[in-house]
């Protein structure tokens, strides 16, 4: 089964749109653009034993810092760049997201949520740090460093002048229509410089 | 067990980059695998400072394959079940293509110091000569490490037309003063051994001590912290304790005597010098930014280093990569854990050869119509 974000995401990009994947992981993504919407797709990731998978995959993909390595891509280059799933991941969230928009297009950002409604529960009931299944980090192992809402996102682009084109709301594989921020456990973001 | 044999290509005359003339020139080659009726499935291997075109397989009544038998072969990462591969010796090499030791035709005696000075790219010349006297227009790829890379590189540059792809592992787009810095104390050691004689020692006695003392230097870069100290530590060598005299008592100095002694016996003084002195010439932008180089560049990039590597570090595979991401290159880019320093690259198979055949599969599915 496709998972939904990439669905959405596919959905999304137009065919034949150059594509920049930040933090692709093992390339499920980009080689599902590549051959549905014949998009001239590559990645940037930090693992190596993630770009092998990559190219066993048939895309290209190469190592690197999405904190610090788009500076070599001149503006707009991508018609698309995506973070998905990657953005918390990233310390200099502002910068990468700076670089993004001006390298790209358009911006794809997909998140967790990290005020759903369990993750509510957990903290107010228990006193925990949330584990659930969009979450599924314990404090001292997860690989995210920056802990927000979807609320979170969408004033941040609001304070930066960034433009939300189009949002969807996500939760176990569904989409969410009503009190998002509650019952969501993702977000995805078309956004682009206004 | 495969067995392979070398063989021969001559050249009337060549134009070397300093201007001079060349010839006759002989090129020593091998090949591994058939060339498919379309003539789309050639990949040209391009080896490494003291390697050779015995890249794979056995020569007949040897115990040791080639030097790159672990990358290729049938269900290899260079799967000659798919592929043809090609490997020949470098001009400038003493390993049967013509280099310093050869005779020159001119005097019937060996060139020595006679032999011009070469770069990179008259090795690249010659390989297209060759690439061209085997009927092939396009090659899948062109691929190899440390001396190989570069000269792999060049390839993209020079012949842009001619490569579907390009794999360059454990390499740079220059020497960096580091990398010269080496080399000079290499070609000082050899230089600075009497027996050296200007280069005219053939037939008299080698530069031996010399040539062994560049080779013992050469071998700690090639090496890394880590795998220096797993293999030898401090390890006293036939000894209980510290002799506090000049003999030897480490196990690392007897090792690095033998790999210094047994390279005399397989290597020629003044190619090492020549080719040490290619490498060091070898600038690809020469003064440019290095992404107008790869301005006209129509390959595919595969670009590989190894974490522990600190003579050709990720740093400066890196910085071809930015350089041909900034030009829209279509580039991969994976560095690959390994304690083993620049070595690596001739003995860490495993993600190394998962990197090149799934990149080979690719390129040759969207690029050569390879199925």
């Amino acid at each position: 089964m496709i998972r939904l974000d990439y669905e959405i995401i596919a959905d999304i990009v137009e065919p034949g749109a150059r594509v920049l994947d930040l933090g692709c992981g093992d390339g499920e993504l980009l080689s599902m653009l590549k051959e549905k919407k014949d998009c001239r797709a590559t990645g940037i990731e930090i693992s190596p034993q993630q770009i092998i998978r990559c190219m066993a995959r048939g895309v290209s993909v190469a190592q690197g810092n999405i904190d610090s390595d788009l500076d070599v891509y001149e503006d707009k280059r991508f018609d698309y760049v995506i973070l998905n799933e990657s953005l918390q991941q990233v310390l200099n969230i502002e910068k990468v997201l700076a670089d993004s928009l001006r390298v790209g297009k358009k911006v794809i950002v997909g998140i967790p949520n990290f005020c759903n409604l369990r993750a509510r529960i957990q903290i107010f009931f228990m006193g925990q740090v949330p584990v659930t299944e969009s979450l599924p980090y314990k404090w001292y192992n997860t690989p995210n460093v920056r802990f927000l809402s979807l609320k979170d996102f969408r004033d941040f682009c609001a304070d930066k002048n960034v433009g939300i084109e189009k949002s969807w709301y996500l939760c176990k594989g569904r989409k969410v229509a009503i009190m998002t921020g509650l019952f969501a456990d993702s977000g995805i973001f078309v956004l682009r410089k206004n | 067990m495969i067995t392979v044999a070398t063989q021969y290509f001559s050249l009337e005359q060549i134009s070397i980059k300093s201007g001079e003339k060349l010839g006759p020139v002989t090129v020593a080659y091998e090949t591994y695998g058939m060339l498919n009726a379309a003539r789309s499935n050639a990949i040209l291997i391009l080896h490494a400072f003291t390697g050779d075109a015995h890249a794979a397989f056995y020569h007949e009544g040897e115990e040791k394959p080639g030097w790159w038998d672990g990358m290729i072969g049938p269900g290899k990462a260079f799967d000659t079940d798919k592929y043809f591969v090609i490997c020949s010796n470098v001009l400038g090499s003493c390993k049967g293509t013509t280099g310093p030791d050869s005779i020159d035709p001119r005097t019937g005696k060996p060139f020595g110091l006679a032999f011009p000075v070469i770069t990179i790219e008259d090795m690249v010349d010659v390989q297209k000569a060759l690439v061209d006297y085997l009927g092939i227009t396009k090659l899948l790829s062109c691929a190899g490490g440390s001396m190989g890379g570069m000269q792999a590189v060049t390839w993209a540059v020079k012949y842009p037309q001619y490569a579907h792809s390009i794999i360059v592992i454990a390499a740079c787009h220059r020497h960096t003063a580091q990398q010269i810095a080496f080399h000079e104390v290499g070609r000082q050691a050899v230089m600075a051994d009497p027996a050296w004689n200007n280069g005219d020692y053939y037939g008299k006695a080698l530069p031996a001590r010399g040539l062994s003392v560049a080779r013992m230097i050469g071998h700690i870069t090639y090496m890394s912290w880590v795998s220096m100290e797993n293999k030898f530590g401090r390890k006293l060598l036939d000894k209980q304790k510290l002799g506090y005299d000049l003999s030897k008592d480490f196990e690392v100095q007897s090792y690095l005597e033998y790999r210094g002694q047994s390279f005399v016996g397989r290597f020629d003084a003044n190619s090492y010098i020549y080719l040490t002195k290619a490498m060091d010439y070898f600038d690809l932008a020469e003064g440019r930014k290095v992404s107008d180089v790869f301005k006209g560049v129509t390959a595919d990039f595969l670009v590989i280093s190894f974490t522990s590597d600190w003579l050709y570090p990720s740093s400066q595979s890196r910085e071809m990569v930015r350089a041909l991401q900034a030009e829209d290159a279509d580039v991969s880019y994976v560095e690959i854990h390994s304690d083993y320093g620049h070595d690596a690259f001739l003995v860490e198979f495993d993600d190394q050869s998962r990197a090149v055949s799934h990149y080979l599969a690719k390129v040759g599915r969207e690029r050569a119509g390879l199925i």
